[in-house]
């Protein structure tokens, strides 16, 4: 007798509620006149972010990486006068899988030129109140919330009362780890889980997690990244930026990355001298977010495993 | 004994935390899409029974708990401690009224049950889940009272009390589910 292996993970009802929410995506953006790019998923250039692994294929002989984001291509576009666009497709992340994670995932990512982060998060509004007409909306930013539920905030609290803190909340012994790792802690195990039902945008992260945000002050005057996150009944959902447009100090990040990587053992990977290139030749004052497709179709549907809503799970 | 790092964390995988054997129950992957993954554990505790969260960065790895779980025979309590045996390797093991805990209400001589042994030393013992024991001590039977709802405090040949129907005698030989105290009904022969 035939196994029941071969089955799709998802149901074939969910599927067509998949296929329906592409098309919405695609209406939507059609009719706001961002035009669609097909983007490279095999690239030459890999981010260089500490936290997040490439999957490598070999092409010819030579090591390409199926790109965790369009990000890099896309701002070569702006450069080029693209205007404003979106990608809508698969993209891949290594040594990610839970409830939550698939190492291929569809991803939703757009930028505005002429935008701001704050006009950027009305759009997403838009966008997601298209979908789910009744979803409540909220903004705070990670000061407010973070304070409010751990009790420290987290622009100012020096590292050795941060590590307390994570052990407080957290057991465990954290006295070894960064303000970042820190933080990444806190906000998933502690704060996370504490956050409202329906849409949430969380705005003015922490400057050590600016990754490729401009820097700003908020009103207290603190240095802030202008990084925000929405979370939909308190899962992530996306990040957004305004976007570091300055070629220079893209390359100081990207160098401090690449010691972070260094530091704790991981795959050397080479910076993209096109994007910088793209950069230093000009890309527009812009707003960019990603939004993972699969979790909105879990929100959307009161799915609870990633799993649900993929045709075929366990590639 | 051996390492295991987050990407082994299954449930029933036995490591040491806080100095203390402990069994994972549930290991969820937890990543900000930027930021650093972790594994959010939830692990029993083998000595006390707790269950603790706990959560780990992604990679890194605790020392694996020898322990392990053995039917053995009960046979017999000396006062002080009772006396187990590998029917296999008739090697015996002496575990103290705490290590027993509530498996004493369950246990009769001669009875096959799981002990846990921690570094080769009795952690825990579990009664079967079922049992078939007979009632030493209870209130007379009521005789044609089968139908309705009522029960009594019956003490069983173990020394466990459990609430029986109205009709059973002393004598009877009933089914008990372990795990919750239960009356499961007459045992059949």
């Amino acid at each position: 007798m035939p196994g029941t292996d071969w089955r799709p993970s998802a149901s074939l009802e969910v599927l067509k509620k998949r296929a329906e929410l592409l098309g919405q995506i695609r209406s939507f953006f059609a009719r706001a006149g961002v035009m669609e790019v097909d983007t490279p998923i095999l690239g030459e250039c890999a981010v260089t972010d500490l936290n997040i692994e490439c999957v490598t294929a070999t092409v010819n002989g030579a090591t390409r990486y199926l790109q965790s984001s369009p990000e890099y291509f896309m701002k070569r576009l702006l450069a080029a006068g693209s205007g404003p666009i979106h990608y809508l497709g698969k993209v891949f992340r290594d040594e990610e899988h839970g409830r939550r994670h698939r190492t291929e995932f569809t991803l939703l990512e757009w930028y505005r030129p002429g935008w701001d982060e704050v006009r950027l998060m009305e759009e997403i509004r838009q966008l997601i109140c298209a979908l789910s007409p009744s979803v409540e909306v909220q903004t705070v930013s990670y000061g407010e919330v973070f304070e409010a539920v751990v009790g420290v905030n987290p622009h100012t609290v020096e590292l050795g009362e941060l590590q307390s803190w994570a052990r407080q909340h957290c057991g465990g012994d954290w006295s070894g780890d960064g303000r970042s790792t820190l933080l990444d802690l806190l906000f998933s195990v502690v704060v996370e889980p504490r956050l409202p039902e329906g849409l949430v945008f969380i705005h003015d992260y922490p400057a050590c997690q600016a990754a490729l945000a401009r820097l700003g002050k908020n009103s207290q005057g603190e240095t802030i990244a202008r990084r925000f996150e929405l979370f939909f009944n308190r899962m992530e959902l996306g990040n957004g930026y305004c976007e570091l447009t300055d070629a220079v100090e893209q390359k100081s990040r990207f160098l401090a990355d690449i010691a972070l990587r260094k530091a704790a053992g991981k795959k050397a990977i080479a910076m993209d001298e096109r994007l910088l290139a793209a950069l230093e030749s000009g890309l527009p004052d812009c707003a960019g977010v990603a939004i993972g497709v699969d979790r909105l179709l879990m929100q959307l549907l009161g799915v609870g495993d990633i799993a649900g809503v993929l045709a075929f799970a366990d590639s | 004994m051996a390492n295991y790092s987050t990407n082994d964390f299954r449930a029933g995988l036995k490591v040491m935390l806080d100095g203390d054997p402990c069994s994972i129950v549930e290991n969820e992957f937890v990543k900000p899409g930027k930021g650093q993954a972790f594994s959010r554990v939830r692990l029993r505790n083998l000595k006390t029974g707790r269950v603790w969260e706990r959560t780990f960065k992604s990679g890194e790895s605790l020392e694996g708990a020898d322990v392990a779980d053995r039917d053995m025979q009960y046979l017999y309590n000396d006062g002080e401690y009772f006396h187990f045996m590998e029917p296999q390797s008739f090697e015996q093991h002496q575990a103290d009224k705490i290590t027993v805990g509530d498996a004493a209400l369950w246990l009769r001589e001669q009875d096959i049950c799981t002990v846990t042994l921690y570094n080769g030393q009795p952690l825990s013992v579990t009664p079967p889940n079922h049992v078939e024991l007979a009632i030493v001590e209870t209130d007379p039977g009521l005789r044609g009272d089968t139908a309705q709802g009522g029960t009594k405090p019956a003490k069983l040949v173990t020394g466990a009390v459990v609430k029986v129907p109205l009709f059973l005698n002393i004598g009877d030989v009933i089914k008990v589910d372990t795990r919750n105290g239960e009356y499961q009904g007459r045992a059949r022969d």
